[in-house]
């Protein structure tokens, strides 16, 4: 099957079906040899084990950004191609990608209490990532809003597109201002500037999240287009009894 | 260029007449910054600190109000598809309705500002600078809220809606209007990078806006 086919919406539930479970079991094998060696790797010799945070929150953060990533491209779909399917993915992405950002908000704030003594300060990378929340609530609420799914589709996507600025924004605000946040310390030039015994296991977890990240995009897409046929078939009832 | 005149003209004329309502957010405005002090405390020390940032929130929030019938209302009566079929490009059309939006509920809070900050104690180079951040920031929240304005066209309850996806895309505005205000008045932070960085948005959004809006537009009212 070429990649063209997916864009049918029959074929994409066929091929949906068969990768979830693919997805969700590679996604459990590395959840259990990422969160054994997270366990057992070594704590910080400043933070303790609170360090331990970051394989939740580095991953959340990176999926919060992948999410509106994945609605930028989708919005492209729909308003370029006008393809259904980009629509379907934007719709699913949203809540998935605002879940991630929460995570990323929550275990954030509960690491800066015992690290910098407060759960939150107002430095420019948490701002701009409490930014990227709102923005996901505020695509959330437009797509339950507007009742047709094509329209509702097509307003997102301008949306989606205009928020998208905030992504640069929130990958350099670390480097254009001076946070309490620290600067970017995986992909960064001259490498990363943790050390393997914490690299590896954060590597590991990143995996794992983003494998389960696309299987809940495939499952949530694979509803959307359920529940689309089935409003479908209710218009088409209620058409038929009337 | 006519047409494009034309529509300036219809869209001052239209907002100050009788249900029109430009002037209503200079009173909204003017409520926000008298409401501020009874919930903070009459203290004239506290309220001149903080009084910028109390005038510019109750801008961003005032330049949202009318907002919502920008195109609402040209789609209720039918220009908006006289609009859409015009030969003006809608992203200039839709730029100059912005001006225009601009002109009678924008440039009237700039004007304000000065004397309501009288109530947040502002002495005469806070004001001075109030009014220069503003003048320069209020546009940008119009072309930013000109988006939203779009998006909630065809929407029955599109003035909430139309405040939570607006609001998120003002924020830069706010900081860095803030910024400069504050800059200006406490001032160990020098007044020309927050104010540069102001320019900056505000001709982004001047760019940004219309044509996000008109896109929005165009696919809302196929």
């Amino acid at each position: 099957m070429a990649i063209a086919d997916l864009a049918n919406p029959t074929h994409f539930l066929k091929f949906a079906n068969r990768a979830i479970p693919v997805l969700g079991g590679l996604a459990s094998i590395a959840f259990a040899f990422g969160i054994n060696q997270a366990i057992n790797s070594p704590d910080d010799y400043q933070q303790g084990a609170t360090v331990k945070i970051m394989y939740l929150h580095v991953p959340g953060a990176w999926l919060g950004m992948l999410g509106w990533g994945v609605m930028t491209v989708a919005a492209l779909g729909t308003l370029v191609w006008r393809h259904p399917l980009a629509d379907v993915a934007a719709k699913a992405a949203a809540p998935i990608g605002a879940a991630f950002t929460l995570m990323c908000l929550v275990t954030g704030s509960l690491w800066g209490r015992p690290m910098w003594g407060t759960y939150w300060v107002w430095d420019a990378r948490l701002t701009s990532v409490l930014l990227l929340f709102l923005l996901y609530l505020g695509v959330i609420a437009l797509w339950r809003t507007v009742e047709d799914p094509s329209r509702a589709a097509r307003a997102a996507a301008v949306l989606t597109l205009v928020g998208a600025v905030d992504l640069p924004i929130i990958k350099f605000s670390v480097d254009w201002w001076n946070t309490l946040h620290q600067p970017a310390s995986v992909f960064r030039m001259g490498g990363p500037t943790i050390d393997p015994a914490l690299l590896v296991p954060l590597f590991v977890m990143t995996t794992a999240f983003t494998l389960a990240f696309f299987a809940f995009l495939l499952a949530a897409m694979r509803n959307e287009i359920l529940r689309r046929r089935v409003r479908t078939l209710q218009l088409m009832q209620a058409g038929a009894v009337s | 260029m006519t047409s494009l005149a034309a529509i300036l003209v219809r869209d001052i004329r239209v907002s100050v007449r009788v249900g029109g309502g430009a002037l209503i957010g200079v009173l909204f405005f003017l409520i926000v910054v008298t409401l501020a002090p009874l919930a903070l405390g009459p203290d004239l020390n506290l309220l001149k600190r903080i009084g910028p940032a109390i005038l510019w929130l109750a801008a961003l929030l005032a330049s949202l109000l009318a907002l919502d019938r920008l195109f609402a209302a040209d789609h209720d009566d039918g220009s908006l598809d006289l609009i859409l079929l015009g030969r003006a490009p809608l992203e200039i059309v839709v730029a100059v309705k912005g001006v225009a939006h601009w002109l009678t509920t924008g440039l009237p809070l700039v004007v304000a500002a000065p004397p309501i900050g009288l109530f947040l104690n502002l002495d005469a180079p806070a004001a001075a600078a109030l009014v220069l951040t503003l003048l320069v920031g209020t546009p940008a929240l119009t072309f930013m809220g000109l988006i939203g304005a779009a998006l909630a066209v065809t929407l029955r309850r599109g003035g909430l809606l139309l405040a939570v996806l607006v609001l998120p895309l003002t924020v830069p505005v706010l900081i860095f209007g803030v910024a400069a205000a504050n800059a200006a008045v406490a001032g160990p932070a020098p007044f020309g990078t927050p104010f540069t960085v102001l320019c900056a948005l505000t001709l982004a959004s001047l760019v940004i806006g219309p044509f996000a809006a008109a896109a929005a537009l165009r696919q809302e009212m196929e």
